[in-house]
């Protein structure tokens, strides 16, 4: 069973949509139980980073979710908030990855929109990927590059397209939502 | 290196596609769920559904449409057509939606734009501008395209980003169904003039027209409805010849 953790963030419908049109059952819980008896948990987000923690305090999903042994992979706010601190709204995150999370600089084009390709592919999220191939990015906060970047991306700067330490894997693009080289993402870590 | 983004169309009435629609390899051509998988399948970067439905009796069938489409296709769409409020949007990013883009609900209360990108992040939030240059000037139309407004284009540009909006998707009703390709220099006035990005919209006819946008303008991407479904420029062909043309594309 694949346990999709429901907070107040958007988006949960269409990784719920893409994990079923892979074929693995799923939830969509905030109950401590399903979520620690889950085969693998995923982290989304669309939102903004302080409600969400706070949120993730106030039902005590926060440390439920670094007690957590079983692979767990975060997506796009999801990956900002398994870092240690993010500028949006000021805010203390989970602290899983070494890094800190930053506003993209003004006076470009933000959000970052659209399909990206990555670069400095590491580890088991990115078999058969290439660097040529593109993922859907939508965010205006960035994670800096750090010891557990998997994946980088270039846009204004380079920065983490992807982060993995231990069990803990994130993306910052939306693999749900990237078309059939995003399924090979989602499909490479519901098989880990 | 980001993409510039190629996005089909799809007007939506009663929860099925309209405009003569002759692609021989689908079996019901207004089916629009069937018509998107397509569309992802060629290299489409986003969809827009814009729905014309008249009544709000049918609006029920738009969010059932909403939700088939999102549990099919596996790339970001947006919704549009009639969204007044916080509660019509609510339906239809539960239904699935990625984004939803307002027009002239957005011009009679630009608030709206607010609420909806403190609600759900300005990501969500497209705002629909149609603009006619008249007496010298490029205005803002609203109910359609029917009505004109005094507002200067890039000024409402200018005011949606302020908002809170988190893309533009521009439409010149000059070019609009002509063919003779998009509105160049109010699209480039309006992508100088914000900073999210802004989609170019009316005018599309050939593959060259779309190579003139990218290079000519800032625009992000680019929107186009009748050569899609007639077929007349298959979404391949297209993203190849950008391809050899130095245009990035996926």
């Amino acid at each position: 069973m694949i346990a999709i953790i429901k907070y107040n963030a958007g988006n949960i419908k269409s990784v719920e949509n893409a994990v079923k049109r892979l074929g693995y059952n799923c939830i969509v819980t905030d109950d401590a139980e399903q979520i620690k008896s889950a085969d693998k948990i995923i982290f989304p987000g669309v939102g903004e980073a302080s409600s969400a923690m706070n949120c993730l305090k106030n039902t005590r999903l926060d440390e439920l979710i670094k007690s957590l042994k079983q692979p767990v992979l975060g997506i796009c706010l999801g990956q900002q908030l398994m870092c240690k601190y993010s500028e949006e709204g000021n805010t203390n995150c989970l602290g899983i990855f070494e890094t800190t999370v930053k506003k993209f600089p003004p006076m470009e084009i933000v959000p970052h929109m659209g399909w990206n390709n990555l670069g400095s592919l590491k580890g088991n999220l990115f078999k058969g990927i290439s660097d040529n191939d593109n993922f859907y990015f939508v965010h205006s906060y960035f994670s800096e590059i750090c010891e557990d970047t998997a994946a980088t991306c270039n846009y204004i700067l380079t920065f983490s397209a992807s982060l993995q330490r231990e069990n803990f894997y994130a993306t910052q693009f939306h693999p749900e939502k990237s078309a059939a080289i995003g399924q090979i993402v989602l499909k490479n870590f519901l098989s880990l | 290196m980001l993409k510039k983004r190629i996005i089909p169309c799809l007007d939506i009435k009663d929860g099925r596609t309209v405009k003569g629609i002759n692609f021989i390899d689908i079996r019901d051509a207004g089916d629009a769920v069937e018509l998107a998988k397509k569309y992802v399948k060629e290299g489409a970067d986003e969809l827009v559904f814009l729905d014309i439905t008249a009544t709000n009796e049918k609006r029920k069938t738009l969010s059932e449409l909403v939700g088939k489409i999102a549990s099919e296709i596996d790339i970001p769409f947006t919704v549009g057509g009639g969204i007044n409020s916080l509660q019509d949007v609510s339906v239809i990013i539960k239904a699935g939606a990625d984004k939803v883009s307002v027009n002239t609900s957005a011009v009679k209360s630009p608030g709206l734009i607010t609420e909806i990108s403190k609600q759900y992040g300005s990501q969500c939030v497209v705002v629909a501008i149609d603009t006619k240059f008249v007496n010298n000037e490029w205005i803002v139309y609203v109910n359609g395209g029917k009505l004109a407004t005094s507002i200067k284009t890039v000024d409402w540009a200018k005011q949606v980003e302020k908002y809170g909006a988190g893309e533009i998707l521009l439409t010149s009703m000059n070019n609009d169904g002509t063919k003779n390709g998009f509105a160049l220099d109010i699209t480039n006035a309006v992508c100088q003039n914000v900073n999210i990005p802004v989609i170019a919209s009316g005018g599309a006819g050939t593959m060259e027209h779309f190579k003139e946008v990218f290079q000519k303008t800032l625009a992000s991407g680019a929107l186009a409805a009748s050569i899609f479904h007639f077929g007349e420029i298959p979404i391949p062909v297209l993203k190849n010849y950008l391809k050899t043309e130095k245009i990035p594309v996926r």
